[in-house]
């Protein structure tokens, strides 16, 4: 059995001292030992920016691809392997900018990957400049007058486009982290995870005080119902948004690959390349 | 007694022109004759002019005649578009629901029948098209018989009735112009065959191809003239396990490819050039990162949305050098819809041989125009799956990364796929050492750029170049690539005729470029013609770049929407000399 330090691979990262997203990498180095996966199951495919080159510090198999295509090159690889743990991971530009597009279709489709968005509200490696989680009025080398568009709800727009699992947290609680990416992980379907993983060298507004200050846990709520989507949606507006745990989960949707007709029980990699005579004898055939 | 006939049935989008095509010409291939069709459409479902140009031969043709023999109209648009295309003896047959006019500059006699009445007094005019291809059977003389069992095929769900009615349709149209046709009207076709060959499109034959040669997942996004190869793999591929995904949007299908791919299974995309310009910056990514991956480029009009249902092969320099920084990539071009089976399962095999993409470029033409096939030979087809390791790997040195980029002669590094034990490695599109982490050291980046680039040195595919040349010395080389083929082979034919020695290459290896198989040809030949449908001559530009001779290579271009007429590249070739 693997252990946490299995999935640490001595690489060190080029993040900044404080980053949110060390927190992050040692979440799903835990949260993969923990639910028993072997490094040479699990593959983390990451966005590009700071957050994007995750990839490159666990010990898996892993792609760092382009920016805002994390999520189809994840789809893809689970496609193909349907055993092997996928995880895609980027920041909140890969996600709800560049790659919003892919976001709302993956939630939609309910491929069974995991999401990890590690969100920082800026955009931190091109040296700050306004991200579309920024809040209106904040300002950064693009917004010199503070943020004219407002931020996009993105656990909103999860829940709103089909999601069936939508959790949020922050990236000092790695005890809460790593649950909900274990939980993530477990879920047949695709299961969002937005971190709250504060730029301590670009963003001086929504800093580590700032969230604690600002962020409530659902657990701290009175019988909050994961499974009630409204119940979701009405808590995300009363806060902002700036709420976490597992907001939603529907456990009763049937993934893509469960629902697909015709897809292979065993992984597409081990599938005969060979095509049988008579079968492409039949295929011919219907040409005449 | 003829040898071969060009009929065109015309009207407005959407009046059932296309199942009119359809059922005279797949009634016809049955009888063993070679069929060869091209649409013209527009991008719109109703309305507008369409037609649907078949030629019928007791020998394979590759390309759609210069003139016509019978144009059957549904309207008179129809008529004044394409009564020019019709030789002194040809025949236009239109619906007398519209009071055509014959135009006043042709020989060409116009026949009234009331193909809407005709199969409205039988039930419904829907059956306008059976009526109008019966008439077609009378003056090809042929018995309306030969016609029923693809009725059956096409009506037969509907139940016996519908089929007899369509038959009593075709039948009325028969009868109604044989009495009206004197002896010399008529236009027997020499007897055929009767071998059953398949009828296809050239999209079928790339998606059959992609079957053949392993691949289990697609993701795509529909486009013009591209689609088809996901239709018909949506239908089958789950026939083996396989998926396609239709995704949402053009970077997304490749992407998916590209994951799919590094996961280990045969999977492939499929687009148009607007679909191809997004999808540039994943190409680098499947370069950079030596992904097998294999991408349709079905060329249409353009640039931008251009032409969208028109014919044009512009988009060659864009799948040579497309993406930004140098890769690693191969582009071949079938020139017929056999070639474009074996080529699609080949392109599997460099794929996974040479870690990098393959570019199969196809156009509208080949892509599109339905024709008679010969009998593919899936025993033709290998599965090589290059330096991919199977079984179980050794453990590591001091258990680090696998070196997945390691440094070869050839440059060509062992693959290993996601799930294999000690086989552990990282993929960035960031320059990387040979266990791909980021390394920016010069002497690295020389090292691994340098690497990637010399796959390429030693590129193997079958038939770089169809040739057909049988002069030492010749007075002209034609060259083309994709569907220009069977127009040229026509001009050459007409050509020698009058005395010409002329050679044929037809490029079917783009990149690299096949220059040791060129040059003897081009050395040869007094003077060198390329055909191509582009404004600017890209195959003359890139044989100029790469084999050199530029003062005997002469651009022989058509970018009007149109494939190419035997007769043009027969007279532009003439103006040589």
């Amino acid at each position: 059995m693997a252990t946490f330090k299995d999935f640490r691979n001595n690489v060190k990262p080029n993040w900044c001292p404080g980053c949110g997203d060390f927190s992050v990498q040692a979440a799903i180095q835990r949260a993969a030992a923990n639910v028993g996966l072997e490094p040479e199951n699990l593959a983390v495919i990451s966005g590009i920016g700071c957050s994007g080159r995750i990839s490159g510090y666990i010990n898996s198999y892993g792609v760092h691809g382009i920016h805002g295509r994390a999520l189809p090159l994840a789809q893809g690889l689970k496609m193909a392997n349907r055993d092997l743990t996928v995880i895609a991971a980027g920041g909140d530009g890969d996600g709800f900018a560049i790659g919003t597009g892919h976001t709302v279709h993956a939630i939609r489709r309910n491929i069974d990957i995991t999401y990890i968005v590690m969100d920082n509200h800026i955009y931190g490696l091109t040296k700050g400049q306004t991200s579309p989680r920024s809040d209106a009025g904040f300002k950064t080398k693009s917004t010199p007058n503070g943020s004219i568009e407002p931020p996009v709800s993105a656990m909103e727009m999860a829940l709103t486009v089909g999601a069936t699992f939508v959790a949020q947290s922050f990236s000092t609680d790695l005890k809460e982290m790593t649950q909900l990416i274990e939980a993530g992980i477990k879920h047949k379907g695709f299961a969002l995870i937005n971190v709250f993983s504060p730029c301590v060298t670009y963003n001086k507004v929504n800093t580590y005080d700032w969230y604690k200050e600002n962020l409530v846990k659902l657990s701290d709520i009175e019988g909050y119902d994961p499974s009630d989507r409204v119940n979701a949606m009405k808590t995300l507006m009363e806060h902002n948004g700036l709420v976490t745990g597992l907001i939603y989960q529907d456990t009763e949707r049937k993934s893509y690959q469960e629902l697909l007709t015709g897809y292979s029980e065993k992984p597409l990699t081990e599938a005969n390349l060979k095509l049988d005579e008579e079968y492409f004898k039949k295929l011919t055939s219907e040409f005449v | 007694m003829i040898d071969q006939l060009s009929w065109k049935v015309g009207g407005q989008q959407g009046e059932g022109i296309e199942s009119t095509g359809e059922i005279f010409a797949i009634a016809l291939n049955r009888l063993g004759y070679y069929l060869y069709g091209y649409r013209h459409f527009s991008s719109r479902i109703k309305g507008g002019h369409t037609n649907n140009k078949i030629r019928v031969s007791t020998k394979q043709t590759r390309s759609i005649s210069d003139d016509l023999d019978i144009l059957v109209a549904f309207d008179q648009e129809t008529v004044n578009l394409n009564y020019k295309e019709l030789h002194d003896k040809g025949i236009i047959l239109a619906d007398s629901k519209f009071n055509p006019k014959r135009p006043e500059d042709t020989n060409a006699v116009l026949y009234e029948v009331p193909f809407t009445d005709i199969a409205a007094e039988l039930g419904t005019s829907l059956m306008k098209n059976m009526v109008a291809v019966g008439a077609t059977c009378a003056v090809l003389d042929l018995d309306i018989s030969a016609f029923r069992e693809v009725v059956n095929e096409i009506f037969g769900k509907k139940g016996q009735q519908v089929v007899d009615k369509n038959m009593e349709a075709m039948k009325a149209g028969y009868d109604f112009l044989k009495e009206k046709l004197d002896e010399s009207a008529l236009m027997r076709l020499a007897k055929a065959d009767g071998k059953k060959r398949m009828f296809m499109i050239g999209n079928d034959a790339i998606a059959l191809g992609a079957i053949a040669g392993g691949c289990r997942f697609m993701a795509a996004y529909p486009i013009t003239p591209a689609s088809e190869i996901m239709e018909y793999l949506i239908k089958k591929l789950p026939e083996l396990g396989g998926a396609v995904i239709q995704t949402e949007d053009e970077i997304a299908a490749i992407t998916m490819a590209i994951g799919a791919n590094y996961g280990g299974v045969r999977a492939i995309t499929a687009s148009s050039g607007p679909g191809l310009s997004l999808k540039m910056e994943a190409i680098g990514l499947a370069g950079m990162t030596e992904q097998p991956l294999v991408i349709v480029d079905t060329q249409r009009g353009g640039p931008s949305t251009g032409l969208p249902t028109k014919q044009e092969q512009s988009d060659l320099m864009a799948m040579i050098y497309g993406t930004h920084g140098e890769i690693p990539k191969i582009v071949i071009a079938p020139s017929t819809v056999e070639e474009a089976f074996y080529d699609t399962a080949e392109a599997f095999n460099l794929a996974e041989e040479y870690q990098c993409p393959v570019i199969i470029l196809s156009d509208l033409q080949l892509s599109l125009g339905k024709q008679t096939v010969e009998p593919l030979d899936l025993s033709k087809v290998e599965i090589r799956r290059g330096k991919l390791l199977q079984g179980e790997l050794p453990e590591t040195e001091n258990r680090g990364y696998f070196k997945r980029y390691e440094v070869t002669e050839d440059g060509i590094s062992p693959r290993v796929v996601p799930g294999m034990k000690h086989g552990i490695h990282h993929v960035t599109g960031v320059e990387h050492d040979e266990t791909g982490k980021p390394s920016e050291a010069p002497a690295n980046r020389i090292a691994q750029m340098s690497k990637r680039l010399r796959k390429l040195e030693n590129v193997k595919f079958n038939t770089p170049v169809y040739k057909n040349a049988p002069h030492e010395e010749a007075d002209l080389l034609i060259v083309g690539f994709n569907s220009t083929r069977g127009a040229i082979e026509e001009a050459i034919t007409r050509l020698e005729n009058d005395g010409l020695k002329v050679n044929h290459a037809h490029v079917r290896l783009i990149h690299p470029f096949p220059v040791d198989e060129m040059l003897p040809l081009i050395q040869s030949a007094k003077k060198v013609a390329v055909v191509e449908n582009n404004a600017t001559g890209q195959l003359a530009n890139i044989i100029k770049m790469n084999v050199g001779y530029a003062e005997k290579i002469n651009k022989i271009v058509k970018f009007d929407g149109n494939p190419f007429l035997p007769i043009e590249v027969y007279t532009k070739c003439k103006e040589l000399f």
